[in-house]
């Protein structure tokens, strides 16, 4: 239980941390400008690339009817959970030098970071997408069949028109991409001006004991999510407007 | 040209297609179709000509709907043929189109909607502004589809089932829950298509629109075809007493 010394400890830390933040964004500090840089780059691009490969997953599992297909389903939902250090770990291994993908020399590099976030949420894309596909495809399958339309052509048709629906899919996905650390720490080693980012940096603060700043890094994490969250957000709205969701 | 009727809808009639229209005639033989125990066809019999518009007509749950769908391809009997002139259901498919009693529309404009299915099955998308005008949304075209009224989402479902100029227009219960306005409009345009040599088949609860629509009549009742002929025979002497019972509305126990 918090005594009113810890408590006051805290108090003040918010407050020193809330004016650190504020003054860091206001004076354009070129260290934080980077690290929210890099860590928009690494996330925005390892969602892309998630979206890329996990969208079309998800439109064909939900638009194929085939023996497994439960047992695909509970994988895909399972692998939603993977450990981020799971997944560093397992880059690390590939990429390490004396491992099978360590002639590309991209350990400790921002590609050895997407490459980890994009395997952690390239599930999270797949499985959601196919959730909100599904329930499309429900609406739509027998108009498909009757319009006699190819695989290819129902999975285009299902991803166009849930387009509004997958952008939710994609924020969930750069939602854990930009707040994860474990992978990215491993596979990225936190290296000042080359693979520190807010989450790995945050993290070097606290270990050093540097509260304040941990914290006003983290409140720089959460107005950034944030504002990701309201521009999509602002575009699903004006899609209801038009009743295409 | 223009055609205006009394729904004030103004219709452009759209050209008369060259291809061979040779799914008809339809022989349908003992078409059974089960739900685990439950028989909801039992042993289906039907012949259709080549042209003119059959209306299919019976109570709710009789099986007009899943009639429908077995013709189109949509569903396989559990045993009995189908035989669209030597064709199976599902090779005559794509010389058919089925306008379904809720339309089902895509989350695009209006214009898309014919787009996307001219472009699937690689016909000249420039057809979109004709087909539109033919049902009267021209000036909707740029519209979201699903913000359309009742009656004008069964138009654009109409026009994109006629975008594939099919041999047979499957419509089942395509004027449910319209205006007379809008059913009056949804019947000129199918009675134009019919008057272009489609095939329609066209299922319905509203008597009114049976006579004015039906060349024959197939009666189907607890999922068994009762009757099938010519409409005005039908309408004036029905030989079942399921089929008086329906005409007068009299719900069988």
């Amino acid at each position: 239980m918090l005594n009113y010394a810890q408590s006051g400890e805290i108090l003040q830390n918010i407050t020193e941390a809330l004016g650190l933040a504020g003054a860091l964004v206001l004076s354009g500090d070129p260290d934080l400008l980077e690290i929210v840089g890099l860590s928009l780059q690494v996330s925005l691009t390892a969602t892309v690339l998630a979206c890329l490969i996990g969208l079309p997953v998800g439109a064909l599992v939900a638009t194929a009817r085939f023996r497994g297909r439960g047992a695909v389903l509970v994988v895909m939902n399972a692998l939603m959970g993977l450990p981020p250090v799971v997944v560093g770990l397992v880059v690390y291994l590939y990429l390490s030098r004396s491992g099978p993908l360590g002639f590309l020399g991209l350990l400790y590099t921002p590609t050895a970071m997407i490459i980890a976030q994009t395997i952690l949420i390239t599930p999270i894309v797949a499985a959601l997408s196919r959730q909100v596909l599904e329930e499309l495809h429900v609406e739509y399958a027998e108009q498909f069949r009757s319009l006699c339309l190819t695989r290819v052509q129902r999975v285009q048709a299902l991803l166009w028109d849930g387009r509004y629906g997958l952008l939710t899919v994609g924020l969930a996905g750069f939602g854990r991409a930009v707040a994860e650390v474990g992978a990215v720490i491993i596979v990225g080693g936190n290296i000042d001006h080359l693979t520190r980012v807010m989450t790995t940096a945050i993290a070097l603060e606290t270990s050093k004991g540097d509260l304040s700043l941990a914290l006003a890094l983290g409140i720089v994490l959460l107005v950034v999510a944030l504002g990701v969250n309201a521009a999509v957000q602002s575009v699903r709205m004006t899609a209801a407007r038009h009743a295409y969701v | 040209m223009l055609m205006s009727d009394a729904t004030g809808l103004m219709a452009v009639p759209l050209p008369r297609s060259t291809e061979a229209r040779d799914l008809l005639p339809l022989t349908v033989r003992d078409v059974t179709l089960r739900f685990g125990d439950v028989t909801v066809l039992d042993a289906v019999t039907l012949d259709l000509g080549p042209s003119g518009c059959t209306v299919v007509i019976g109570p709710n749950g009789a099986g007009k709907s899943l009639l429908l769908k077995l013709l189109h391809g949509l569903m396989l009997p559990t045993s009995g043929r189908i035989d669209w002139a030597g064709r199976t259901p599902q090779q005559a498919t794509a010389q058919q189109a089925l306008v379904f009693q809720k339309p089902v529309l895509l989350r695009r404009s209006v214009a898309e909607n014919i787009d996307f299915v001219l472009k699937a099955r690689g016909l000249d998308r420039r057809r979109t502004p004709d087909l539109l005008a033919h049902v009267g949304l021209s000036h909707k075209s740029a519209q979201p589809a699903r913000l359309l009224s009742g009656g004008e989402a069964q138009r654009l479902a109409l026009a994109r089932a006629l975008a594939t100029d099919p041999q047979v227009l499957f419509l089942d219960e395509p004027t449910a829950s319209l205006d007379p306005a809008s059913v009056l409009a949804i019947e000129a345009i199918v009675s134009e298509a019919r008057a272009r040599g489609m095939r329609i088949i066209l299922v319905t609860h509203d008597m009114g629109q049976a006579r004015r629509m039906a060349d024959d009549v197939v009666f189907v009742h607890r999922g068994r075809v009762a009757e099938q002929g010519p409409a005005p025979a039908f309408f004036d002497g029905p030989q079942t007493q399921a089929a008086r019972n329906h005409l007068n509305g009299i719900i069988a126990v």
